[in-house]
């Protein structure tokens, strides 16, 4: 025919082009997320400088010029008359002390079952496929307590010393840290749930007393609820009657921590519908068995980001008991820098740099975890 | 079950007495002020005894007593003679200041940072990224150790100084800055100031009345900066400069004990405070960051699309449609924020800058008057938090959605 002259009718599949290479790979990334614009550029050219200027003097100090070995003070001082880099030695050479405060060399086998049983119950509880949770959760709340209770401040039964005692004055470094934070976390939890439901309650009296708790404790820094738990709270006991330095610390980071948690649990409870009350209470559940069967698992789900959160912030509130003279990690390493032994310029800033990172494992592992828990428990409210 | 069945049953009045929800919600009301009044009475009564004992006389009457100790930074006149009552009044004013413009900076880095987070520039958004996760996960106390103790002993000694622009000046003694010396007369550019900012309010309303009516936008944000700056500047002029500088003088000659700056010259900042204010302002604005980007986050996308649709550029939709928007999820958390921030100002006695509880904290320690201490600690933090909250709940409201 005539017209197929004037029209083509193409038969096979244009040949595949492969992208630009200006939009994939490398270059397209870089193109797109750095170079976009002029702005864009100035601002990658800032950046990098700026990280730069921050990660090069701080690796020069961490790695390239720090000290790894020495017996004394010697080993870190510059030669040049400068600062010099870390010196690790000394930390290595405090670690003991960092670890363990001034506990008897003797006795500290104990404090490393302490740590190793802590380790041995906590790692099959965080992971989701161990099997055994609720022996393990029943050892972990409830048994480990008690025999790290007796195994770090001794045993004596009558006349027979098992276990000799061993004063919490003399507790100090991680062990401080650990044992107020795990305390105040293991025990804010329940008596958050307990003040975020006497918030909700109906009674009068009880919400009533539930808020002015809450909002004391929420009001006032914890400092101030420090210094009252260690200069108040014996004023307010029969004389004779003495507590435990620690466990003055310990209750009043404990009631703080609480209010906090009542705030995030009523977060939670906030948010379940109210079908979900009248659904249990159809099936004729109780108020305790509606709370634990139905209420709280679905709260405490959707409020784990806010409860790690104030784990988080309790961890690190630890270190505030060394204004009230208590020997934490932190408090540790600050009265090490009085040892002239290791005293150098660049002490400090080692010192500080290793408590750093030990807060910043804890903290940014405790967080990771609870994203990785958030995802594990989503079962699909998700909008 | 059981419960029903006893009650179909007829059970005696006592047993469904004791079922009766709100005789049993009375019987635990009772039973907790029982428990609460028996605990007041028992700390009452110990702490009366417990302070006889101790021959410490409860009230209010320390107040008066001279203190006798001295304080490096005070807003109102101090002296070693001034009563307690003085000196706390000073740790209050302190308190006050850090936690003013420690939230100044704290909300302008985060809401720099967090914007920064949501940046398309990789290594801006990386950056910002690293700065929120490693100082959210380090203990404040150890930052403020980190500033005080590491930075600001890194600065020159005292008889050397870091400058900038020959007005700025920096050494282990602080901060000096050239002090502003009033003279007759200046009190013209404090009215200044206020007319021009009644001036601003007034011609924005009038400004917004006439977008309403007319849909003619006036040029608001330049004419309140030109007002602002512009009339202070005038009546300065106009009243013939009356305000100088007062720059701190620096001696490098003669005796070296004599070296330095000079004393009450110009104004000086103290390490304490710069290491205070710079430790509570970087981690709060970690926090900050993070509210400010789910604020923006939560902004749907369709809202700014829909806003480019309507042809607004990108700034008017970020100011108009996106931040307004983003605001009402901000304000709560930042409320939060700015309370932790002021709370944390009481980290002050780990490196003694004079706040309230550092003061109190000495005045404890000589008088022994724990109970009226803590108790001003308490009801001023708790005041301080009630009124910040009162305040943002207010602005909350003024901002929040309107709806039917």
């Amino acid at each position: 025919m005539a017209n197929t002259d004037i029209f083509q009718i193409r038969t096979e599949e244009a040949p595949r082009m492969p992208a630009p290479v200006s939009t994939t790979g490398a270059i397209g990334w870089m193109r797109q997320n750095l170079f976009s614009s002029i702005g864009n550029t100035i601002l990658t050219v800032v950046g990098i400088l700026l990280a730069y200027s921050i990660v090069a003097p701080f690796i020069q100090f961490a790695l390239i010029d720090a000290v790894w070995t020495g017996e004394n003070r010697e080993a870190c001082l510059p030669q040049d008359g400068g600062h010099g880099g870390a010196c690790w030695a000394y930390v290595k050479a405090y670690l003991p002390q960092f670890i363990y405060g001034r506990y008897p060399v003797d006795e500290i086998w104990r404090v490393n079952i302490v740590y190793a049983l802590f380790l041995l119950l906590l790692v099959p509880l965080a992971i989701p496929s161990a099997p055994f949770k609720k022996t393990n959760a029943i050892l972990f709340l409830v048994v480990f307590p008690i025999v790290a209770y007796f195994l770090l401040t001794g045993l004596v039964i009558g006349d027979a010393v098992i276990l000799p005692i061993v004063e919490t004055a003399v507790w100090g470094g991680l062990l401080v840290t650990l044992v107020i934070a795990v305390t105040g976390i293991v025990a804010s939890l329940p008596l958050g749930v307990a003040l975020a439901l006497g918030r909700r309650s109906k009674m009068p009296i009880i919400k009533m007393v539930s808020i002015i708790f809450i909002e004391f404790w929420r009001g006032v820094p914890l400092i101030t609820v420090l210094f009252m738990s260690s200069v108040m709270l014996p004023l307010f006991l029969p004389e004779g009657v003495t507590f435990d330095k620690l466990l003055r610390v310990l209750i009043g980071v404990t009631l703080f921590s609480a209010a906090y948690m009542a705030e995030v649990v009523r977060g939670g409870l906030q948010a379940i519908p109210k079908g979900q009350y009248e659904g249990a209470m159809a099936v004729g559940l109780r108020f305790w068995p509606m709370m634990y069967l139905i209420i709280l698992p679905q709260a405490l789900k959707l409020v784990i980001p806010g409860i790690v959160n104030t784990f988080i912030g309790l961890f690190k509130d630890t270190t505030l008991v060394l204004i009230v003279g208590m020997f934490d990690l932190l408090g540790q390493i600050q009265s090490s820098f009085t040892d002239p032994t290791w005293s150098t310029p660049s002490q400090g800033h080692t010192g500080y740099l290793f408590a750093a990172i030990v807060f910043f494992v804890f903290c940014f592992g405790m967080s990771r975890y609870s994203i990785f828990m958030e995802k594990k428990l989503h079962t699909g409210h998700k909008r | 079950m059981s419960v029903m069945e006893q009650d179909s049953a007829g059970a005696p009045a006592r047993a469904s007495l004791l079922n009766d929800p709100k005789v049993r919600g009375l019987f635990y009301q009772v039973l907790l002020i029982a428990a609460l009044v028996f605990f007041g009475y028992f700390i009452v009564t110990n702490t009366i005894a417990n302070l006889e004992r101790q021959n410490i006389a409860s009230g209010w009457g320390f107040l008066e007593n001279t203190a006798g100790f001295g304080i490096i930074q005070s807003m109102v006149p101090y002296s070693e003679t001034s009563s307690y009552g003085t000196a706390l009044v000073v740790g209050l004013f302190n308190t006050i200041l850090v936690a003013v413009v420690g939230i100044f900076f704290a909300t302008i880095i985060g809401f720099v940072v967090g914007i920064a987070r949501l940046s398309n520039n990789w290594v801006i958004s990386r950056i910002a990224y690293c700065y929120v996760e490693l100082v959210r996960n380090v203990p404040l106390l150890l930052q403020i150790f980190f500033w005080y103790f590491a930075v600001l002993r890194a600065v020159p000694g005292k008889r050397e100084k870091w400058s900038l622009f020959d007005t700025v000046h920096l050494n282990i003694g602080g901060l000096r800055l050239p002090k502003p010396i009033w003279e007759p007369g200046s009190f013209m550019i404090g009215i200044a100031l206020v007319v021009a900012i009644v001036a601003s309010i007034v011609i924005s309303k009038w400004a917004h009345k006439r977008q309403d009516a007319t849909g003619q936008q006036f040029p608001m944000f330049w004419t309140a900066v030109g007002l602002i700056i512009g009339l202070p500047l005038l009546a300065y002029l106009v009243m013939g400069m009356p305000m100088h500088l007062e720059h701190p003088v620096f001696v490098d000659t003669g005796p070296r004990i004599r070296q330095g700056f000079e004393l009450n010259v110009g104004i000086n900042i103290i390490p304490e405070f710069l290491a205070l204010t710079a430790a509570l302002a970087i981690y709060t604005a970690a926090f900050i960051a993070e509210i400010v980007r789910a604020g923006i986050q939560a902004v749907s996308h369709g809202q700014t699309e829909a806003a480019h649709a309507l042809g607004l550029r990108n700034g008017p939709t970020l100011r108009l449609v996106v931040i307004p928007q983003a605001m009402r999820v901000i304000i709560p958390p930042l409320t939060s924020q700015y309370l932790n921030l002021t709370k944390n100002s009481s980290l002050a006695v780990a490196i003694a800058f004079p706040d309230l509880v550092s003061v109190g904290g000495t005045v404890l320690n000589q008088t022994g008057q724990a109970i009226e201490i803590i108790g001003i600690w308490m009801a001023v933090y708790l005041s301080l938090s009630l009124l910040t909250s009162a305040f943002m709940n207010w602005y909350n409201q003024r901002m929040a959605l309107v709806e039917r």
